[in-house]
């Protein structure tokens, strides 16, 4: 067996097996570790496919930022289990309907010869030097610069929406700003008098 | 070298690579625990005589062999899980805290071609690897299962991500002006330019051009390795030692070697990326290893200087200063490099 192969078996296996714990373990905090180990794996594969970018951002966007924050939450949240299991039943037939949706998807890339993948060939091997950074930078900026600004719009549109909704002015906060606490002399603070002694 | 190498390498048969890349690993990975052993002296001795004191002079001449003492000290004590703690994160915590310290060595030139991996996407890779530091911290916290350890990792997890951003934003500018990943090309971009062939290379270096994003990333730097002034995730004062108040033993020195190893980690990176890694700072003196150990040193340094000198800043001002200054400033400077850059006055042709 080459070594690249015993390499992708090897991520693909805890990557399964992790996604399965995922959705089977209790202790939610255990859950989003485990969903961690899954991104990391995916990251591992998609090295294997020489998309090194892609593979670094999903470690950095989703291992280093999103599911740190889906920790904190996860960890600071008090979950009732059981309360949990009762939807299972009535929740069940949406849920293996996006199942049985996402089993025919993956029937048909892996059944590829049966389904006409003779009319897409494997891409030519990539050359020495052939940086995917610099590709996708250059895809991305030139030939489809306009839905990628308009992606990035709907994106910041989002995030002003999601601050503004969650955004509550509370009253009777003791707020001090940093500029004036930095601008603060002497003279503003302390009064030198002067007087005599004086008796009782 | 490659003759000398050649009987040891039959000797092992195929599995060569393997066993020469482990021993290139140990290599890099032992001077690294020394100099981590040396730095926690430095650092008592540098803060003592700042504070007029004298600092640690009993264990062996002048005290230098104290952090063989702390180390065996720290090797010996009894490792206490708590009894209500999650045992198995308890102890993976430490682990995951070490773990992407020691990673991200592995793409930090040393000198030219001395490297363990020369990979293109070298800056890429340390950006993931270090995003993964603050797991460590999290996991250690929950673990515990007690209010304090808690509290810090709550703190270290807004806080990591936060100045991740703006130190992200600093290496844009980085990888515009050097227009590579590759770490030992962005050393080798620094030795070029007017000053360059004037013999003063130490002002072609990045550090001239992209002043505030040096400063920003030093700053940074210190943040991310939550060393003092923002030291609000182990802050004695507020919350004892945030993660690391059920941790004895072993398990606390890993969290000690992991936060030591990224100082001297962020330390070298400044070096390489904004101080022209083992470039020499006068034409006429030759480059070598030699130059980026001692800009390291100076940032270090810088590091524990800045341990004697500030207050710690309070966890809201932490806050402000990085999602309302650093982002901010390194938003609008990624945007002017790349204008510079455009415009016939550009330096980086």
């Amino acid at each position: 067996m080459e070594f690249k192969t015993f390499v992708f078996y090897f991520l693909a296996v805890i990557m399964v097996f992790a996604a399965l714990r995922v959705i089977t373990v209790r202790n939610p905090v255990h859950a989003a570790l485990f969903l961690v180990l899954t991104f990391f794996n995916a990251g591992g594969i998609w090295l294997l496919l020489q998309a090194e970018f892609l593979a670094v951002t999903l470690v950095m966007v989703y291992v280093g930022a999103v599911m740190v924050l889906f920790l904190f939450v996860v960890m600071m949240l008090d979950i009732n289990l059981d309360r949990i299991r009762e939807g299972f039943w009535s929740y069940l037939p949406v849920g293996a309907l996006v199942g049985i949706l996402m089993l025919i998807e993956m029937v048909m890339v892996l059944g590829g010869r049966y389904f006409g993948l003779d009319a897409m060939p494997a891409p030519p091997a990539a050359q020495a030097g052939y940086s995917n950074t610099r590709e996708l930078g250059r895809v991305l900026y030139t030939d489809y610069v306009y839905p990628f600004e308009l992606a990035s719009l709907v994106l910041i549109v989002a995030m002003v929406a999601a601050v503004a909704l969650t955004l509550r002015k509370r009253k009777g906060v003791k707020y001090i700003n940093p500029a004036d606490q930095v601008a603060v002399r002497r003279e503003g603070r302390v009064e030198l008098v002067k007087m005599s002694a004086e008796k009782e | 070298m490659e003759a000398l190498l050649q009987p040891v390498a039959e000797l092992f048969g195929p599995s060569w690579p393997a066993v020469w890349t482990l021993i290139k690993i140990v290599a890099i990975v032992a001077p690294l625990m020394g100099a981590v052993a040396y730095l926690t002296l430095a650092e008592r001795k540098v803060i003592g005589y700042m504070q007029v004191r004298i600092g640690p002079n009993r264990v062996g001449p002048k005290g230098l062999l104290q952090p063989i003492a702390d180390g065996v000290k720290l090797l010996l004590k009894e490792i206490i899980v708590p009894s209500g703690a999650n045992k198995g994160l308890f102890i993976l915590g430490p682990i995951l805290a070490i773990a992407p310290a020691l990673a991200a060595w592995a793409v930090v030139p040393f000198d030219e071609g001395l490297v363990l991996a020369n990979v293109n996407a070298g800056l890429l890779f340390l950006l993931a690897i270090t995003s993964m530091e603050v797991y460590g911290v999290i996991i250690a916290g929950w673990a515990s299962n007690s209010k304090y350890p808690f509290l810090g990792a709550m703190r270290a997890a807004a806080q990591m991500v936060s100045y991740e951003v703006s130190m992200g934003f600093a290496l844009i500018c980085v990888l515009l002006v050097s227009a590579s990943l590759n770490l030992s090309d962005i050393v080798i971009s620094q030795g070029q330019g007017r000053f360059h062939e004037m013999g003063l290379s130490f002002l072609s270096w990045n550090w001239l051009p992209l002043l505030p994003m040096f400063v920003v990333y030093l700053i940074s730097g210190i943040a991310e390795t939550n060393r003092a002034p923002f030291d609000v995730v182990e802050g004695e004062a507020e919350v004892v030692a945030g993660h690391m108040v059920e941790y004895s033993g072993m398990t606390f020195a890993l969290f000690f070697l992991a936060e030591y190893a990224n100082m001297i980690l962020v330390s070298i990176l400044t070096s390489v990326l904004f101080l022209g890694g083992w470039l020499s700072p006068l034409g006429f003196l030759p480059d070598g290893f030699h130059w980026l150990a001692l800009k390291t040193a100076m940032i270090l340094f810088v590091f524990l200087w800045a341990r004697a000198t500030f207050p710690r800043f309070r966890y809201d001002q932490i806050m402000r200063l990085g999602w309302k200054v650093f982002i901010p400033v390194t938003l609008i400077w990624v945007f002017v490099v790349a204008v510079w850059m455009m415009s016939p006055l550009s330096i980086w042709k």
